[in-house]
């Protein structure tokens, strides 16, 4: 390199000469560059359709191999025209917690440690909703029990939502169905999600999610209830395995007093959209400005 | 006489109909084209009989009619009326002349796979929400073919009260090392 001054040669050719030498190594570092990246791991929602299909193929024989069964992992794509909403009848509810054992099978939520996508929680009817107040962890012989009423917490998929914006490697993001989900491979579980979600709707796997081989729902989804490794976060994606294929979540089906409402708040004739024109709404902590799609409502 | 008059709708009996070709067929109607909020013959699963209870004709096509409101002692003793016993009776919504039937006020017979039509005369704001979808348990598909529920399926009409249930188990309090629980 230092041989070009030496030469007393004219000024002009040997700034042609470095240019060219110059264009010719920034032009192979670029594509070095380019191709260590193209190549390289990525996230899922970058990828191309056909290479995420790849990768995901390369998941179910994974998980088929270990859960000893085929493991379908679908890619099945937001609905256009559609933003999911749900709503949930507070003076219905009897808390009686079959929608948060529904979930753990659906979702495949590990079974030990525990981990529950939907927390109830029982408050007293003198207090109102008062979170400092709140009891998940009743267990009387027969609910509802007198004076109290229950709300059942899960992820409210936020409009606003500040475990997107706070984590640092855009593992979670809100997908244009209005579905807030989790690239687990992405996840670095650095938990600062957790931190900034004030909902307490997302759970960690401090270790590897024990679920028993035959208790594994083997239909899933790239963004939703595939096996998770451990040291990830996880939280409820309005199952979106089954609620882009048109049906309805879990806790909705599984609900004894059908306090649990789900559809699409685009459509002016869905059940979600009667709700808010006809009910008195309400959305937890509404002072965050979160704006959750998550609405709570009084029946009666 | 004292044959008496009550088929037992019972709670979380999905018997099916037996001997259905008595009942008179009203067909149920296919949903809307996407389950509409609007629909007025939503799809529903057949009544909740208790196991041989129907037709009712079956006992009661022999019976004269005995009008007079009583207690029941020979036949549907289990039966404990815990709605608006005060005021109402039997034949206020089974047809005393086909006991096959329910019926309205106003006189019009209703088949028992449409006794929402029965209820919703009183709680007419809880029919406008079911039929909406906004009461009751729904299964199916939130933009297609729903299944709904008649409200006998989740209250008994003789004592329709919501009944409590066993709670799942609570989930497990967080540990931490070194700290008791």
């Amino acid at each position: 390199m230092k041989s070009l001054p030496v030469r007393n040669e004219p000024s002009e050719p040997c700034a042609t000469s470095c240019s060219r030498r110059r264009f010719a190594s920034v032009a192979a570092a670029a594509a070095a560059g380019w191709l260590l990246t193209g190549c390289g791991p990525k996230r899922l929602r970058e990828m191309p359709r056909d290479r995420l299909r790849r990768a995901l193929d390369e998941m179910e024989r994974e998980y088929s191999v270990q859960q000893g069964r085929p493991v379908k992992v679908a890619d099945t794509p937001p609905l256009p025209g559609v933003l999911f909403g749900y709503a949930l009848d507070l003076s219905r509810c009897i808390g009686c917690r079959r929608c948060v054992y529904a979930c753990v099978e659906e979702n495949n939520q590990s079974r030990d440690p525990q981990v529950h996508w939907i927390r109830v929680l029982q408050m007293e009817k003198e207090k109102g909703i008062d979170f400092r107040e709140a009891n998940p962890y009743y267990q009387p012989a027969e609910v509802p029990e007198e004076g109290h009423f229950y709300v059942p917490v899960a992820c409210q998929q936020c409009r606003n939502a500040p475990c997107v914006k706070t984590c640092p490697t855009g593992a979670t993001w809100t997908e244009p169905d209005g579905i807030v989900v989790i690239d687990y491979d992405w996840c670095i579980g650095c938990r600062c999600c957790m931190a900034a979600c004030p909902y307490g709707a997302r759970h960690f796997n401090w270790t590897r999610p024990a679920i028993p081989k035959d208790e594994l729902n083997p239909a899933t989804h790239y963004l939703g209830n595939r096996p998770r490794p451990q040291g990830v976060v996880e939280k409820c994606t309005f199952c979106i395995q089954r609620v882009r294929n048109g049906r309805y979540p879990a806790c909705v089906e599984v609900c004894p007093a059908g306090a649990r409402k789900f559809g699409n708040l685009l459509d002016p004739e869905s059940e979600i959209r009667y709700i808010i024109d006809n009910k008195r709404v309400l959305v937890l902590k509404e002072e965050l400005n979160t704006l959750p799609k998550f609405f709570y409502f009084y029946g009666t | 006489m004292r044959r008496l008059t009550l088929p037992a709708l019972l709670l979380a009996s999905l018997a099916a109909l037996a001997g259905d070709e008595a009942l008179p067929k009203t067909p149920l109607p296919s949903p809307g084209a996407a389950g509409r909020a609007t629909e007025d013959h939503p799809e529903v699963p057949p009544p909740p009989f208790s196991e041989g209870i129907f037709p009712c004709s079956g006992c009661h096509a022999d019976l004269p009619v005995d009008r007079t409101r009583r207690a029941l002692t020979a036949m549907h003793d289990d039966i404990v009326l815990r709605h608006d016993e005060e005021h109402r009776w039997c034949l206020d919504c089974h047809d005393a002349n086909d006991r096959d039937w329910l019926h309205l006020a106003s006189g019009e017979r209703v088949g028992f796979e449409e006794s929402y039509r029965l209820c919703g005369q009183c709680h007419g704001e809880k029919l406008r929400d079911w039929r909406a979808g906004v009461h009751g348990r729904r299964t199916g598909n939130w933009n297609g073919r729903k299944r709904y529920l008649l409200c006998a399926h989740c209250h008994n009409p003789h004592a329709p009260r919501f009944k409590a249930l066993a709670p799942k188990p609570a989930p497990i309090p967080p540990t931490r090392p070194g700290v008791a629980r």
